[in-house]
């Protein structure tokens, strides 16, 4: 790779123990994708939630902040992604003081280094929208996917450590969906229908998520009527990344690089209502008695927080089932100031802010609380929670509502 | 004489040891029970198999990003796989590789869960790009 004089500088060790480390990271990684040289990046987002970090990945944090401030500053505007837990909420999930206090730890890591504390997976909709070009060190998948294809913004998936690296350097290896020879579309999908809700947005992406299959697949979705909302689009990219690892997609009409970026994929794939509703059946239950009832992944915005509080309202959750509504800090200090957390909560739910279940060892919380039948209405999440041993169900909203208050899956 | 497979140019140190093959994918946090040590996701190839110590050849990444961390907690509570053999991996496999000095590698000529055999006893340089089975003949 290419290194410019300050890049050389910082492998050398001269600007400190904390850009070393990044560069050499960031060098391994981009040698592995034949990257030229690195790109210059003006926002970084870390997944560092407890869970994932363990006990080592949050002794490495603490290592690397006990460096000198000036080495182990951040040098470009730095947020974090959804954390393992929730302050005001753990006691009442079951999570454990031991967790809270691994928790404390990183957090206290994290503000070492510079880092703003926005715990959310929704930056893009809540703190600073990307612009068209811009390149990027987004830690979260579906905030990658809705970064590139909705905004034309520019990055790959950025793991928690490379995130942090490209915090201390500033900088990307270029390879990816940082180049243009990688934006093309390389399949194309058809829809005969539309999606009707937040739901089958997601069993949409979910669909063109898992038939793409790899990361370096890029969609193009044709066959929408009406452009899509903010939150479809956001259930629809989260759920393609999470089936498929897709980190871009195309949608004439509605993306910015639908035309420019169209590739030349041979055949189309239609997508119908028999599509959409297999999908969704695959994880069906009705009938069943349901221990949790969970909205986030993504986090909900106001928009979700208000329709959740609307169909909450006047009823009450099951004795025997949990709801749990996530979403970011930001959005819970504005549905607090609306009202909007009074209403969920009187219904007997529980709004967490900053966590997004299963970034919150959605495993211990199962064992803690006898939860098994998970019901939800993001695909991302039916994904996900299999492995933790949940058996999920995905639905509509308002299904979502009228289970938890039956108890059971209607 | 071993069979000589090449690919690109991996990470993390050269390692002999068993082939676990499955043509499915990979995510730690999607897949795995990380305490136990085996695959729990229950429509997985592998599941309810040990990955602890065994050479994982699979087809590609899933999604999610904990993988980048999740390598390096693995490595040092030791229930880790030896290394990982991928047709093509995502950004997140190489970043936890990296992050977690695990042996991987990928991008061969042929489909790897073919070309290898659970079982398979396998010599991998990483820095060569080059991967043997030692138990078969060309």
């Amino acid at each position: 790779m290419r290194l410019t004089d300050e890049e050389q500088a910082m492998r050398a060790g001269a600007l400190g123990e904390p850009r070393r480390w990044a560069i050499e990271h960031q060098i391994a990684v981009g040698e592995f994708f034949d990257a030229a040289d690195l790109v210059p990046v003006s926002q970084a987002h870390i997944m560092a939630d407890t869970e994932s970090l363990g006990e080592t990945g949050v002794a490495f944090l603490e290592n690397l902040a006990a460096m000198p401030e000036a080495e182990r500053r951040v040098r470009v505007p730095t947020l974090t992604d959804p954390r393992g837990l929730d302050f005001q909420t753990y006691k009442r999930l079951g999570q454990t003081e031991a967790m809270a206090a691994l928790e404390a730890r990183a957090i206290a890591a994290l503000k070492a280094f510079g880092v703003l504390m926005t715990d959310t997976c929704i930056n893009y909709q809540t703190i600073m929208p990307p612009t068209s070009g811009e390149h990027l060190a987004m830690g979260d998948t579906g905030v990658v996917i809705y970064s590139n294809s909705v905004f034309g913004a520019r990055s790959n998936f950025e793991g928690g450590p490379s995130a942090l690296a490209a915090a201390l350097t500033g900088r990307t290896p270029r390879y990816g969906y940082h180049l243009d020879e990688c934006r093309r579309a390389t399949r194309r999908f058809r829809l005969t229908t539309q999606p009707r809700e937040l739901s089958e947005w997601g069993a949409l992406g979910g669909i063109v998520g898992r038939a793409s299959g790899s990361y370096w697949e890029v969609p193009l979705i044709a066959g929408i009527d009406e452009a899509p909302g903010s939150d479809a689009l956001k259930h629809f990219g989260a759920a393609m990344a999470s089936y498929g690892s897709t980190a871009l997609f195309h949608m004439p009409g509605v993306t910015p690089e639908a035309t420019e970026f169209a590739g030349a994929a041979a055949e189309t794939v239609p997508i119908g209502r028999a599509e959409l509703d297999a999908f969704v059946a695959a994880y069906g239950a009705t009938g069943d008695r349901v221990d949790i009832v969970v909205f986030a992944a993504p986090h909900l915005s106001l928009v979700e927080m208000a329709a959740v509080a609307a169909a909450l309202d006047g009823r009450r959750v099951h004795a025997d089932t949990t709801v749990l509504v996530a979403t970011s800090p930001e959005i819970k200090h504005a549905a607090d100031r609306m009202g909007l957390t009074r209403r969920i909560e009187e219904a007997g739910a529980i709004v967490a802010a900053g966590i997004c279940f299963y970034q919150s060892y959605a495993g211990e919380l199962a064992e803690a609380n006898g939860w098994k039948r998970l019901l939800t209405n993001s695909a991302k999440l039916v994904n996900i929670i299999g492995g933790y041993g949940y058996r999920p169900t995905l639905a509509s909203l308002e299904r979502c509502v009228d289970s938890a208050v039956a108890g059971r899956i209607v | 004489m071993p069979i000589v497979l090449r690919c690109h140019k991996g990470l993390g140190p050269t390692v002999t040891g068993t082939a676990l093959v499955a043509r499915d994918n990979f995510s730690a946090r999607y897949d795995l029970d990380r305490k136990a040590g085996v695959f729990s996701r229950p429509t997985h190839a592998l599941a309810g198999q040990s990955y602890a110590g065994q050479i994982l050849v699979l087809d590609t990444a899933k999604g999610g990003v904990a993988t980048a961390w999740m390598l390096r907690d693995m490595q040092t509570r030791g229930v880790v796989p030896l290394a990982l053999v991928f047709n093509r991996v995502n950004p997140i496999l190489a970043q936890g590789a990296a992050f977690g000095a695990v042996t991987m590698v990928d991008r061969f000529d042929g489909d790897v869960t073919d070309l290898i055999h659970t079982g398979d006893r396998l010599r991998i340089d990483p820095a060569c790009g080059i991967v043997e089975i030692l138990n078969r003949d060309p």
